[in-house]
């Protein structure tokens, strides 16, 4: 028997976020045959969001939508959340395990009583049909399978781990308006959201990381290594060393502490490979190491490794793939 | 003004994870209070420095986990709770609901936590706990400024920065950045020795196991495959360049456009 599964849909500056298109294929696997997945938009001005999204396929959407959602709020959130679960009673709730799914998920779960599997890279489906998740520990150091004991299901997924459903060519979903009631009380209240900067990737979401370590050796260091993310329109992160040495803010962070990245290319750049680092980007698909140290432990885990200096390297590797792309 | 500290205990972050006979294998290693509720830890004692009041440190785990209430004792915090009971599990909903249980019959003004465990990582006890208590919460600070009533908290959101303020009581889950944790002192440590450390059970609670009754269940745990050493690039500067260059085209598919 399939599931009703509800997709709450993130959105950045009236675009769908990527990792809404991966919880739709996930939340597609978890419904099996019978099943339906019912997405569930919540901001402003969602009206450009839900137009693109009615064009991949699903069994139906809403849509709360009210000034007040324009900036995320834990408690005006909840409330929309839980205006759309009280809607359609779903066996599942997906969110992406970004940082607006990482505060929301724990609210809906201790409301609903429910348990949640966080940060889900893969699902597997028993011959019996239960459903087990495949989540890292250890920031990676080892993955665990977790199954649901009880109802309902709460489920983040890590972005870039599933393929984004595919696009159908016409619009087929008709989103259908829901009202929210915001609590009583204005306990929390957003005084300043300063946004980063335009065109910056988010580090967890990039398909191309170009990090720096140590070796980088100042803050002005990141410029070579910025402009090479630039050009593969990636995103720059960095090993703790250069975040303790204050090269660059700790939101950038790649490691045991700090984020877990996998996106299909990861450049280390003057980044040596203490445990701590290799546990956070280890599983991405492809591995570049470039270091002044031919003993360095990131050697021991890249696909193809420079001996050298990234100074010189990596602006001329720009300088390169600029030539070619204009080429 | 009343404080209490979510803790856990977790691996350093140096040990690797070896598994025997499919369990992840604690022989040896070296235990640490997770680096997020480290700055948790140190975030409370500075409130109480400024403010006056009582730093709690609360943990759910068997007795091993008194050495690292001790240290966050030795760092200033002045008293421990241990909730320690068998019939608690890893699931959030079951220690989520135990830690909730003790801070409503014990509230607090400010509530601290890390944003996630190194461990299990799943982020979800604190913000849990707060629901549970009817209390507004702020996860992944950089910055905490606490007054009467108030609390202003920036954090991050994925590359944004929002500032937010909250009346308290509240729950604050910390992030990197927000302060450097202090190393305990000699001093600190005796001091620590007489510092009180309670423990308590399901019981004394007053939760039965249907309270705290798991929603999930691991099945297996399993290390990811050894990931090998590839190919050292060879020839000069340029040519380096040049393979670079070409894999990355390949792999990425970035001005492949301009060609087709």
């Amino acid at each position: 028997m399939g599931k009703t599964v509800l997709v709450i849909v993130e959105h950045k500056h009236g675009k769908l976020r990527q990792v809404a298109l991966e919880s739709l294929t996930v939340a597609g696997q978890i419904a099996g045959d019978g099943g339906r997945v019912i997405s569930g938009v919540i901001g402003d001005d969602v009206a450009q969001v839900a137009s693109e999204l009615s064009n991949y396929p699903h069994n139906g959407g809403y849509v709360v939508a009210d000034e007040r959602l324009g900036t995320y709020n834990p408690d005006l959130y909840a409330a929309a959340v839980n205006a759309l679960v009280e809607q359609v009673k779903p066996d599942v709730v997906v969110f992406g395990h970004t940082a607006i799914g990482r505060d929301i998920a724990p609210i809906i779960a201790a409301d609903l009583e429910a348990g949640q599997v966080s940060d889900i890279v893969g699902l597997v489906t028993d011959d019996d049909g239960s459903i087990s998740f495949i989540r890292p520990i250890y920031a990676g150091k080892a993955f665990e399978r977790r199954q649901f004991l009880t109802g309902p299901w709460i489920v983040t997924v890590r972005p870039n781990n599933f393929p984004a459903i595919t696009r159908g060519e016409t619009e087929q979903i008709e989103f259908t308006p829901l009202a929210f009631t915001p609590p009583a009380s204005e306990r929390f209240v957003v005084r300043e959201t300063v946004q980063a900067s335009d065109g910056k990737r988010d580090l967890t979401e990039a398909s191309v990381v170009v990090s720096g370590g140590r070796g980088v050796k100042s803050a002005d260091g990141f410029r070579p290594l910025e402009e090479l993310a630039n050009v593969l329109d990636g995103a720059v992160g960095a090993s703790r060393a250069a975040c303790d040495a204050g090269y660059c803010d700790y939101s950038l962070q790649i490691g045991q502490t700090g984020k877990v990245v996998t996106p299909d290319v990861y450049i280390a750049c003057g980044i040596s490979g203490a445990i701590q680092h290799l546990a956070g980007m280890s599983q991405s698909k492809l591995i570049i190491a470039i270091n002044k140290d031919e003993e360095a432990p990131i050697f021991g885990i890249a696909d193809y490794g420079v001996v050298g200096d990234l100074f010189e390297i990596v602006p001329k590797l720009t300088e390169e793939l600029k030539r070619r792309k204009i080429g | 003004m009343n404080i209490a500290v979510l803790m856990k205990q977790t691996f350093d972050t140096e040990e690797k994870v070896v598994l025997t006979d499919g369990r992840i294998s604690e022989a040896g290693v070296k235990f640490v209070i997770n680096p997020y509720d480290e700055y948790a830890v140190e975030e409370a004692i500075r409130i109480k420095e400024k403010h006056g009041g009582t730093v709690t440190v609360l943990s759910v785990g068997n007795q091993d986990v008194a050495q690292s209430l001790r240290t966050a004792l030795a760092m200033g915090a002045d008293e421990a709770v241990l909730i320690d009971d068998h019939r608690i599990g890893t699931d959030e909903y079951s220690v989520s609901r135990a830690i909730a249980a003790y801070l409503s019959a014990n509230p607090c003004d400010v509530i601290l936590g890390g944003n996630f465990s190194v461990d299990l990582g799943s982020g979800q006890v604190a913000i849990r706990v707060a629901r549970l208590l009817n209390l507004p919460h702020v996860s992944a600070v950089t910055s905490l400024t606490v007054d009467e009533g108030r609390a202003a908290a920036v954090r991050d959101l994925d590359g944004d920065v929002q500032t937010i303020e909250v009346a308290l009581p509240a729950l604050f889950t910390a992030q990197q950045g927000l302060n450097e944790p202090r190393y305990p002192s000699l001093p600190g440590i005796m001091k620590a020795k007489k510092k009180p450390l309670t423990v308590l059970d399901l019981d004394a609670l007053k939760l039965t196991t249907s309270d705290i009754e798991p929603r999930t269940a691991r099945t297996s745990v399993e290390l990811p495959p050894a990931r090998q050493a590839g190919q050292r690039l060879t020839g000069t500067v340029d040519e380096q360049v040049q393979k670079l260059a070409d894999i990355l085209l390949a792999a990425t598919h970035v001005g492949m456009s301009k060609h087709a």
